[in-house]
């Protein structure tokens, strides 16, 4: 084939492309941006140590979006928003964010988002491959009530694992204060940052977001210090499959809805049948029937029996000669901390209590898994 | 009798009639950390450019071609054991398997450490 044929459009760069390239980083394309999927240390070693020490991911391909309210009310925006997800927004607290999901019409998940209060706006976290749709849909659906303003100006930092306070603290930052899902406007090394305690990772840690032009001086600044090492986009998705983390376009999508992904702790009680402001969402019928009569399957954690990795895609069965699949694995890998195969898929809801075994299908044999609690590994976020 | 190598990145050493055969160092610094490493049964007849092992890092899995047709006469439980020996040792102790050469025209073409290295540069 002609390579001419087949040319993709040129990849973007984040604004830390070219700390990326110094420090060795494998550059792989990812959701239209050229990444590094690992530095030199390695997947492995890169995982271990944000488990251990602090790892500093460039989250910048992520889109950053501010929701501001016409009305100048916060409020306004919180009940536009509610429009679109799931998740009461209007309880979000000043200085507080919150997960939550984009939902259509039946039900299924369009993407998945951080929210977080920062009293005159909303501030919102997107995923970077559905960054322009969800763009599109905050102008269609909310532009009567609010002024959708990409922060395409703006790069975005996590700095994740156990010695992420004492990181910051040395910097200067007054983040030791913040607890898990506080959010907001904060001053860090002189630069006007928006920090979040939160992460991807199931590790304590902060997300911050700061100016593109002086996003590589940050990075640097936090990479001079010798807790902290790059870490590219294979561990970031080793840790988040160990901490049960749902991967958007793996396992959540338009096809699985925010019941079935196992995400019912995010929907508030507000938001339910008998709530305040129960459904008004898409999808609302579906999700909130789901919610009170259950669903025929369930996302669930699989541990592999064996020292084979069983990876996305991989047909599951109920015993090793059933002919028909009942479900199919959404992600899986190696999970370094644990030093086996882990993984994630659905399930039907006969399937999915814990220490059920069912078997996947890795090139022509049947391979046993057990059902486990998520997290693999737990998280330790300081609540 | 040298090492050869293929273009899909395995080597071959040639010891009478029985080929040895492992994977590349270059190859293993592509896949990166090796966590799983499945062999092909003892007495399994192989043709030549089918899958017949599997290499599994953290992030992906790669299939291992035949790359000479031929029964495998012998695997290294070695790496099934510890499969970072891919990483540590590809060319040496981290062989795969033993293959009796069926044909040895099929060793026609295949590159020497030279050619190979222009290949990979």
């Amino acid at each position: 084939m002609d390579a001419h044929d087949t040319a993709s459009p040129p990849l973007s760069r984040t604004p830390l492309h070219a700390l990326h390239l110094a420090r060795g980083g494998k550059m792989v394309p990812f959701a239209g941006y050229d990444m590094p999927v690992q530095y030199p240390m390695g997947v492995l070693k890169e995982h271990l140590h944000t488990r251990t020490n602090a790892g500093l991911f460039d989250v910048s391909h992520m889109g950053q979006i501010a929701l501001r309210p016409k009305s100048g009310k916060v409020e306004d925006a919180a009940l536009a928003l509610e429009r679109l997800v799931p998740q009461d927004i209007v309880a979000v607290p000043q200085g507080r964010q919150r997960y939550a999901q984009f939902t259509n019409a039946a039900g299924g998940i369009l993407d998945d988002l951080m929210v977080a209060n920062f009293g005159d706006h909303l501030f919102l976290v997107v995923n970077a491959a559905c960054k322009t749709e969800d763009e599109a849909l905050l102008r269609k659906e909310l532009s009567g009530d609010c002024i959708i303003e990409v922060l395409a100006d703006r790069a975005l930092l996590a700095l994740q694992g156990p010695k992420t306070v004492e990181v910051l603290t040395r910097l200067g930052a007054d983040v030791a204060a913040m607890r898990f899902m506080d959010a907001g406007p904060r001053k860090v090394m002189g630069l006007d940052c928006f920090v979040s305690r939160s992460g991807y990772t199931g590790e304590d840690g902060f997300e911050i977001s700061v100016p593109a032009a002086d996003a590589e001086a940050f990075a640097s600044a936090l990479l001079a210090d010798a807790a902290v090492a790059p870490i590219g986009l294979g561990a970031r998705d080793s840790l988040r499959l160990e901490a049960g983390l749902c991967l958007y376009g793996h396992d959540i999508d338009t096809t699985t809805t925010p019941v079935e992904g196992g995400l019912v702790w995010s929907i508030q009680k507000s938001r339910r049948n008998g709530g305040a402001r129960a459904g008004g969402f898409p999808g609302a019928t579906a999700i909130l029937s789901q919610i009170d009569g259950g669903t025929a399957r369930k996302r669930v954690g699989l541990r592999p029996e064996g020292r084979a990795p069983v990876r996305d895609g991989a047909a599951l069965y109920a015993d090793t000669e059933a002919r028909e699949a009942i479900g199919s694995v959404t992600s899986g890998g190696f999970g370094p901390s644990l030093n086996g195969p882990i993984a994630m898929g659905y399930l039907p809801i006969s399937h999915v209590a814990a220490g059920a075994r069912v078997f996947a299908e890795v090139r022509g044999q049947r391979l046993p898994m057990t059902v486990t609690a998520l997290p693999f590994v737990p998280h330790s976020y300081q609540r | 009798m040298p090492t050869l190598y293929t273009a899909d990145h395995e080597w071959l050493r040639i010891d009478g009639d029985v080929a040895t055969v492992g994977i590349t160092d270059y190859a293993q610094s592509q896949l990166g950390d090796v966590v799983f490493v499945e062999l092909p049964k003892l007495g399994r007849q192989l043709k030549k450019a089918e899958a017949a092992a599997v290499v599994e890092s953290v992030k992906a899995a790669s299939d291992v071609y035949a790359p000479i047709s031929g029964e495998v006469v012998e695997v290294n439980d070695a790496v099934t054991g510890d499969p970072t020996l891919v990483n540590s040792d590809a060319a040496d102790k981290a062989w795969l398997f033993k293959v009796k050469i069926a044909d040895k025209s099929e060793l026609d073409g295949m590159m020497d450490a030279d050619a190979y290295e222009k290949h990979t540069a």
